[in-house]
């Protein structure tokens, strides 16, 4: 059953259990204007509901309902025997609309107009009197106006409002005989209470089996607070800690029947905690079910066509993480309306179905949760989003001109982005995606987005289950330890002593890691928090993502892995970025939690000024199509400039000029305990005779005293190529567009705006092959 | 009737400072800190405080009092304030002692800087001077932050 009418229902029929005590209270002392207002309330929440939720007859009869009781709580009526008569028989009513909608989800056929004619008459006539007469004619009226227009008289069974018939009578005692009986739902299906004279067409027992037993909603489940929950949640949260430690200190004896007992207190607590988590979890729909209006609405606004489909609305996840999701999902479905589905029009003449389909998809997914908001739309033309960028100055154009175009699309989560041509009031309200993405990453969430032009695009949203107690490895790092949550985590990299010294190398000072053909950058924890580094053999690499970037966190050691519980930190210590919160240890010492994301950014990884290709992006050699590249950007003789593709490259050092010997006519340099060669980029280059060339005729001497030097081929057979600077790093499909003109040059290409010369690495090595011989004789 | 008043109080070397009794949660022992990286420096760090985690405030260096000589452990004052929980971090604990208002006095014109911000003023004790300091403005986040901006000068 949808979530909402099972809300409804709980919260309904706790309210007419209060009424019924209520009105007890209320024959006691008919002018109690507190009661009068809190049964009122209560008609008025259902009455509310219903409509909302589409319950046709029980709106009406709660809204007549509501309009007397209105009146009775201003003290503009005297509340009467008949009054509570006809009240009562409300109430039951609603009861038995409500087992109703339990049973089909349906308010029923009954439309009780009968007694929606007496509560009005009551309304009307102002419940004048307790005598007989005046309640009479509505009653007699009820057989006139059947429950529904469509079957006369003898159609529908009334069983319930049959109630309302009886004769107000003889004064307070059937008061009380009424509430007895009718507050019994036995009673219902059966013949009417004894006192009313049953009206004629009562035959049919109604169809509504509201047998008492059987678990209903109202016996099944409870309301509980969310606090308590919360404070439920905390209190496993330390009995997971302790758990911890007497898990660690078992392991130090040699009972085995502390062992057994700590075993099982081990099971209890994992149970109890994944028990507890349940509680606090709730279905996606929660917030969903909302969207199909909001996108109806919103469509309507548009002139355009959308429909809505769900897949796993009853995909679960924590309670304040749901709460968290709600305006990020909202904004992202009012976007995909407004900029992502076109008008009917447009796609008709794309060939498309006029009306658009956004889908939402939720699923579980590696202890996460999985959320993708999906239309069948324009696509987000990276073009588009360049220019726009370009035009705000969020970009230069170097930077853009090295963008891919999936590069580009992301440029939508960059702060003060907003794409739509014109503002409309519907999104383009200054909350913008960055916002989105913002709020999803506090909560240790991600985003990322596919688009594909003119076929729509996909958001596609990854958030922790809960936030409570994640899982997490646990580091050691200058002699402190450290908590990375593992959702965070990809892999772990060990490099031996022996090969330390070759494992990381330097793109133009920034570390980085060859993991599998890719360029990783590293990042030295120790360095970012300050720490004193402690003593460490081996080279411990903690792989991890931030957002779309992967980085590996130097750490002194790597120790375990832990549940762990998440404790907030205190407001002075929030400006420190780089910590999620802190928790306790199986020792009962404190440890603080990495934010991974807030690491990356203090490391400048994620930072749009930095030299994003060496650091933002996977630097991959080549991509499955081959036609993905990364090239070196250098400073060719004459300020030129020269791309050299990165993958033949072995390593990038620096050397003090002065290191430089010579052997015979060759420059050489001492190089991990081997001769190698140096050959000066200028050298190998072909003359070009160009008066740009002859104006710069003095030969370039680097400026600084520090070579830099790409080193090619491995062990004995390398050479180094000297080059005055290296200015970056580019990855993209490159076209070559110029012949070549000169020696050791493959051809030409555009980039970054400017014409680059690619360097032809195969000839290179070639040429210089008698010189690798020569490294291997010596 | 005299107006008295209760103050917990402790010492920083031989400086003798008081605090309102009823912010005072508890006093308990050293308790094994872990620094925080990258924090204002008057945060010791955080200690656990019976499954709680509560940040560390050093009053030395708070008050810019250099660092303790002697090489002994400090004591934890722990407060609950309308900031949070905070510990200060103190050399020794003192008596709680009953104060009479009368002997109070504003503090002289000369006390300057951060000092000056969280001592309220002093009690006249016979033989040593009761340095009253304001609790709730010295874990406020201006005065915490403050130091973070001094220290990066």
């Amino acid at each position: 059953m949808d979530e909402i009418i099972k809300e409804f229902l709980t919260e309904s029929l706790e309210g007419l259990d209060q009424l019924d005590t209520k009105f007890v209270a209320l024959e006691q002392n008919p002018n109690d204007r507190d009661t009068l207002a809190s049964i009122f309330r209560t008609v008025h929440t259902i009455k509310g509901t219903c409509g909302f939720l589409g319950f046709g007859h029980l709106e009406k009869l709660t809204h007549a309902g509501e309009n007397l009781l209105s009146l009775l709580r201003d003290g503009r009526l005297r509340f009467t025997q008949d009054m509570a008569s006809a009240l009562l028989a409300m109430l039951d009513a609603v009861r038995t609309m409500l087992v109703e909608v339990e049973r089909t989800e349906g308010d029923g056929e009954e439309g009780y107009t009968g007694l929606i004619e007496t509560l009005h008459y009551l309304k009307e006539s102002g419940g004048v009197s307790p005598t007989p007469p005046a309640p009479a004619p509505p009653a007699e009226s009820e057989p006139a106006a059947p429950p529904t227009p469509a079957s006369l008289p003898e159609s529908k069974p009334a069983a319930p409002p049959a109630a309302i018939s009886l004769p107000p009578g003889p004064a307070p005692e059937p008061f009380l005989t009424i509430l007895a009986t009718l507050s019994e739902p036995a009673p219902k299906s059966t013949p009417p209470p004894k006192p009313a004279p049953a009206p004629p067409e009562r035959p049919a027992a109604p169809p509504a089996p509201p047998s008492a037993g059987s678990s209903t909603i109202a016996d099944s489940s409870i309301r509980v607070d969310v606090p308590l929950l919360d404070k439920l949640m905390n209190l496993v949260g330390e009995l997971v800690l302790a758990r911890n430690q007497i898990l660690e200190y078992t392991l130090l004896q040699e009972n085995p029947q502390l062992q057994a007992a700590s075993q099982r207190l081990n099971l209890i607590t994992s149970e109890l905690q994944e028990g507890i988590m349940r509680t606090r979890m709730q279905p996606i729909n929660n917030i969903w079910a909302k969207f199909p209006r909001v996108v109806r609405d919103l469509a309507v606004s548009c002139g355009k066509q959308v429909r809505v489909d769900m897949e796993g609305k009853e995909t679960e996840l924590d309670k304040s993480l749901i709460e968290a999701m709600k305006d990020p999902l909202t904004h992202l479905v009012r976007n995909a309306v407004d900029h992502g589905v076109e008008l009917p029009a447009v796609r008709r003449s794309a060939g498309k179905p006029e009306e658009g389909c956004l889908l939402m998809r939720a699923y579980h997914e590696g202890g996460q949760v999985h959320i993708e908001i999906s239309d069948d739309g324009a696509g987000i033309n990276p073009v588009k989003l360049r220019n726009k960028a370009l035009e705000k100055g969020l970009i230069t154009l170097e930077r853009a001109a090295a963008m891919s175009d999936q590069d580009l699309r992301r440029l939508i989560f960059l702060a003060g982005f907003s794409t739509a041509e014109k503002i409309t009031n519907i999104s383009g309200r200054g909350v913008g995606m960055d916002v989105v993405k913002t709020n999803i990453e506090k909560i240790g969430g991600v985003i990322d987005l596919e688009s594909e032009l003119g076929r729509g695009s996909i958001f596609k949203i990854r958030i922790p289950l809960t936030l409570a107690i994640v899982p997490a490895l646990i580091i050691t790092s200058g002699g402190e330890r450290f908590a990375i949550p593992q959702v965070n985590l990809l892999e772990l990299i060990r490099i031996n002593e022996e090969q330390r010294g070759a494992a990381i190398e330097y793109v133009h000072s920034n570390p980085v890691y060859r993991l599998r053909g890719k360029l990783l950058p590293i990042v030295h924890l120790n360095r970012e928090l300050e720490l004193t580094p402690g003593r460490s053999n081996a080279v411990n690499i903690v792989v991890l993502q931030a957002g779309q970037h992967q980085f590996g966190l130097v750490v002194d050691q790597i120790n375990d892995t832990q549940e762990i519980v998440v404790k907030p930190l205190d407001k002075v210590l929030q400006d420190v970025p780089v910590f999620a919160g802190a928790t306790i240890m199986g020792d009962g010492r404190v440890a603080l939690i990495l934010d991974v994301l807030g690491i990356a950014q203090q490391a400048r990884i994620l930072n749009s000024s930095h030299d994003h290709n060496v650091g933002a992006q996977q630097l991959e050699t080549r991509d499955q199509d081959g036609e993905r590249q990364t090239l070196l950007l250098v400073r060719s003789p004459g300020n030129g400039r020269l791309a050299i593709p990165l993958a033949p490259v072995s390593r990038l050092e620096e050397f003090p000029a002065d290191q430089v010997e010579s052997a015979g006519e060759v420059d050489v340099i001492q190089y991990r305990g081997q001769i190698l060669p140096l050959i000066r980029l200028q050298d190998i280059l072909g003359e070009r005779r160009t008066l740009d060339r002859l104006a710069h005729a003095e030969p370039d001497v680097p400026a600084s005293n520090l070579l830099e030097v790409i080193v090619f081929g491995d062990g004995a057979r390398r050479v180094g190529l000297a080059v005055d600077e290296i200015i970056d790093i580019v990855q993209g499909i490159f076209e070559i567009k110029g012949r070549s003109t000169r020696h050791s040059v493959a051809g030409t290409l555009v980039i970054q705006g400017r014409v680059t010369e690619l360097f032809d690495v195969q000839g290179f090595l070639s040429q210089v092959e008698p010189l690798l011989a020569m490294a291997e004789e010596a | 009737m005299a107006d008295l008043r209760q103050f917990c109080t402790f010492f920083l070397d031989d400086r003798f400072f008081g605090v309102d009794v009823e912010k005072v949660q508890e006093v308990i022992r050293y308790q094994v800190i872990t620094p925080v990286p990258l924090a204002p420096p008057v945060v010791r760090g955080l200690i656990n405080l019976r499954g709680q985690i509560v940040t560390a405030i050093d009053l030395r260096r708070l008050l810019q009092v250099e660092e303790r000589q002697d090489g002994r452990l400090p004591i934890n004052i722990v407060f609950q304030t309308w900031q949070g929980i905070f510990s200060l971090l103190v050399d020794r604990i003192g008596d709680v002692l009953e104060v009479d208002q009368s002997i109070f006095e504003r503090p002289p014109d000369t006390l300057e800087g951060i000092a000056r911000e969280l001592i309220q003023g002093t009690y006249k004790l016979q033989g040593r001077l009761l340095l009253l300091l304001n609790v709730e403005k010295l874990f406020s986040l201006a005065i915490l932050n403050r130091q973070r901006r001094a220290a990066s000068h």
